[in-house]
């Protein structure tokens, strides 16, 4: 009966299994806590630098993650208020260490943030080169040279109040990055040392992509670390701004680098995009900004006669002629809607035109004159093509307008003899 | 064989004679409220137009989800005259709706239902539910944003009946939301079902307003007023009036042709100002000024079944009208009648405006 003892085992097992899960549950949630000495002694205090930890950690990532605050400053938090006496708790014998200063802090933060083992229990896809990351930073290096001002990473992260970026109110999230670090960078006492403007705030705020950040909400644009970095923040180089606009802008980039300016502006050792684009103030560009008119840039560097001048005239011409031609295809199959008739493939086909503008557009940055008439010749084509629907639409309308000015009066006609062959019949035999 | 031997052979094997003289003995008073007794033929030109118009749309249309909207938009811009068809039948879709509700009004105000013509009534009210019918299935055919959710909204009102509201939900809808099922099952309401209920109604219609003729309002003003021959005076008249109706649906065809819109996109959020046909504005706006619980009771309930009562109220109108049964004129039901005019056009308009 090997069988039928295992069984009453298995039963006994389960019996006693279901006994301790049943005490589990029974037993209050906050009984089997133990008292926080740090949270009860600081929410205590009335000193307000004191005060603010034990207020702010409950909102903190950290302590969503049942991260205490031993873990960062060392001390014993099972001790020191019941005996109201914080010399417990701030036992150094216990590992406390206080308020680590801030050239200790990137180390402290990294035990954690660099541990690929211990983070991935958080968060498996959580970068953890954040500490190499800042060292190769100007604010890493700035602080390894013992300059204790510069950022760390509680300067944008905050302390005790850590919101994940994701987190809409947390410093670090993509529409308040820019304030982030405009405390700083905007502070001209702060930043007299270094050398540095403070006006980058004021310009990226007016420029296009801080409007349709800051004012639009569109996640998509970039702020300041999209272009610097964040943990490894330092200014681009000037040959390698056209690989930081081009993470977004890759065509732009990619056509750039194979155009002739690629050489010649490292040769004159002039930045590539902001030469004419600008950096922080960057402005949406309009299409009479290429060419030869007054309002041009190519005319700042290429003189009347250069070939680079007879390039910035045919780009204009190019733009110009394909804008000219798109217009007409608007107007064309807006005129025939406006007259009811359908032209929702000529409207698909128009998309494809409208696109073939901004390839153009795009094109320019090849600053030579095959390359982008290539382009602008694929779109005149595509908009042919548009236009040719645009009159065929139009000579529909033209055929339902004249089927009408038949159609109207011949049913009047009708009507009419019905009413004369009323009359005629009443005539004959009146109603009495 | 000519014409009279045709005539002959057909008549004693089908007694057309009997037909025709029915129309020839059939007499139209005339009094200064004879112009409404062309409402019912208006309505049922715009009926016949919906006959034709649509089996010729039938023959391009295909009704599934994935291809109801490029089939109609294949009519609008490849099929010869396709446009013209199409905004055809959905002008005269919606001047039939309007020409039902004028004629059941005026019928209503001049008592037309009273003895011996109550089931002329019925019939016709029926005929009038009918064609809400057709205007709510046929909506949704071309499969357009507006269409898919408007059917929604309107579906989802069937799901508020108690009990059986989640069952009528999903008879109605082939599912628990607006599908391809949804799609298919009111292409086969629209060109089967109710063509089917349709035929047995018009034609009962029909025959018994030849049969029994035109009702005369109550006074003894009307008693003896003059009479006007149907055939062929009267229908000549009626014919005028097709003809110039004709011109005006081609007239608004060509000038205004139905817009098709965007295709349908269940993943889309619902398009601003979202309200179903114009003909259900009054019963929507109404629905939206019921409070959300009167005491402990769903206020949309509420409006449904007031609307359900008053369906019901108006196929009855016959048997509750005693007077009118007595050939007496009363204040009551004429109040009511101007009253329903009055608030019909009323939240129609806020429903626009609103």
């Amino acid at each position: 009966m090997q069988v039928a003892g295992n069984g009453r085992r298995s039963i006994r097992c389960g019996a006693a299994f279901a006994l301790v899960v049943g005490l589990w549950c029974v037993v209050p949630a906050g009984a089997a806590q133990t008292p926080n000495s740090c949270i009860n002694c600081h929410s205590a205090q009335t000193t307000e630098r004191l005060r603010q930890p034990a207020i702010r950690y409950p909102d903190d990532i950290h302590a969503a993650k049942n991260v205490s605050c031993t873990d960062c400053h060392g001390g014993d938090a099972s001790r020191g208020f019941t005996e109201n006496d914080p010399r417990l708790a701030h036992s150094r014998s216990k590992g406390y260490r206080g308020a680590p200063r801030p050239e200790a802090i990137p180390e402290l933060c990294a035990r954690c943030h660099s541990d690929v083992e211990y983070m991935k229990n958080y968060s498996p896809k959580l970068r953890v080169d954040q500490l190499l990351e800042y060292r190769s930073s100007y604010h890493g290096k700035a602080l390894a040279k013992g300059d204790e001002k510069v950022a760390t990473c509680t300067s944008c992260h905050g302390v005790h109040g850590i919101l994940p970026a994701s987190d809409t109110r947390s410093p670090t999230y993509k529409t308040n990055v820019a304030a982030t670090c405009a405390r700083c960078h905007a502070d001209p006492d702060r930043m007299a040392p270094y050398g540095i403007p403070t006006d980058q705030l004021a310009l990226y705020s007016a420029s296009i992509h801080g409007r349709k950040l800051l004012e639009e909400g569109d996640l998509a644009a970039p702020t300041c670390n999209s272009c610097h970095g964040n943990h490894g923040a330092t200014p681009p180089g000037l040959t390698s701004t056209s690989e930081v606009c081009g993470e977004c802008h890759a065509n732009n980039r990619d056509f750039f680098n194979q155009s002739p300016h690629k050489d010649a502006y490292a040769e004159m050792e002039i930045g590539e995009c902001v030469t004419c684009h600008g950096h922080h103030d960057i402005q949406h560009l309009t299409d009479d900004k290429v060419g030869v008119s007054s309002e041009s840039l190519c005319i700042e560097c290429h003189a009347e006669g250069e070939p680079g001048y007879q390039t910035a005239a045919g780009i204009a011409a190019g733009l110009d002629s394909l804008k000219t031609m798109l217009a007409i295809a608007h107007e064309r199959l807006e005129r025939a809607e406006r007259g009811g008739v359908d032209v929702a493939l000529g409207k698909f086909d128009l998309h494809a035109a409208d696109d073939a503008l901004i390839k153009a557009r795009t094109a320019v940055h090849y600053f030579n004159p095959e390359k982008f008439n290539e382009v602008i010749s694929a779109g005149l084509t595509e908009t042919e093509n548009v236009i040719g629907h645009g009159d065929a639409a139009l000579w529909d309308l033209k055929l339902r307008r004249i089927g009408l000015a038949f159609a109207i009066p011949l049913i009047l006609f009708v009507a009419l003899m019905l009413v004369f062959k009323i009359r005629q019949i009443e005539r004959r035999k009146p109603i009495p | 064989m000519n014409q009279s031997r045709i005539a002959a052979w057909l008549d004693e094997r089908l007694s057309l004679s009997a037909l025709s003289d029915l129309a020839r003995k059939k007499q139209v008073p005339m009094h200064r409220h004879s112009l409404w007794y062309y409402l019912g033929g208006m309505t049922l030109f715009c009926f016949l137009v919906q006959v034709i118009s649509g089996i010729f749309l039938l023959l391009y249309y295909r009704p599934t989800a994935e291809a109801a909207f490029e089939s109609v938009q294949f009519i609008m811009t490849d099929v010869p005259f396709g446009w013209l068809v199409r905004s055809i039948h959905s002008w005269a879709a919606n001047l039939l709706i309007f020409f039902a509700f004028v004629h059941m009004f005026s019928v209503f105000l001049l008592r037309g239902f009273r003895k011996p013509r109550e089931i002329t009534w019925v019939s016709g009210a029926m005929l009038l539910f009918l064609s809400l019918g057709f205007g709510f299935s046929g909506y949704l055919l071309p499969w357009n944003q507006l269409a898919y959710f408007a059917t929604k909204v309107g579906t989802d009102i069937l799901g508020q009946v108690p009990l059986v509201g989640g069952w009528l939900l999903e008879v109605a809808r082939g599912g628990e939301d607006v599908t391809g099922a949804t799609l298919t099952r009111f292409f086969g309401v629209h060109v089967a079902i109710l063509p089917m209920i349709t035929t047995f109604f018009l034609l009962t219609h029909l025959v018994l307003v030849q049969k029994q003729g035109m009702s005369v309002p109550i006074g003894p003003e009307y008693k003896t007023c003059r009479q006007m021959p149907f055939m062929p005076n009267f229908a000549l008249r009626d014919l005028v009036g097709w003809t110039l109706a004709l011109g005006l649906l081609v007239l608004l065809a060509s000038l205004f042709p139905w817009e098709l819109g965007v295709k349908a996109d269940p993943l889309a959020s619902a398009p601003a100002g979202i309200r179903p046909e114009w003909f259900f504005v009054f019963m929507f706006q109404t629905l939206k000024y019921i409070p959300g619980k009167v005491l402990f009771i769903d206020g949309e309930l509420i409006g449904i079944a007031g609307f359900a009562l008053a369906g019901l109220a108006l196929v009855l109108v016959p048997f509750l009208d005693r007077r009118a049964s007595r050939e007496e004129r009363g204040a009551l039901f004429t109040a009511i009648g101007w009253i329903g005019i009055g608030y019909i056009i009323l939240f129609t308009i806020l429903g626009y405006v609103a």
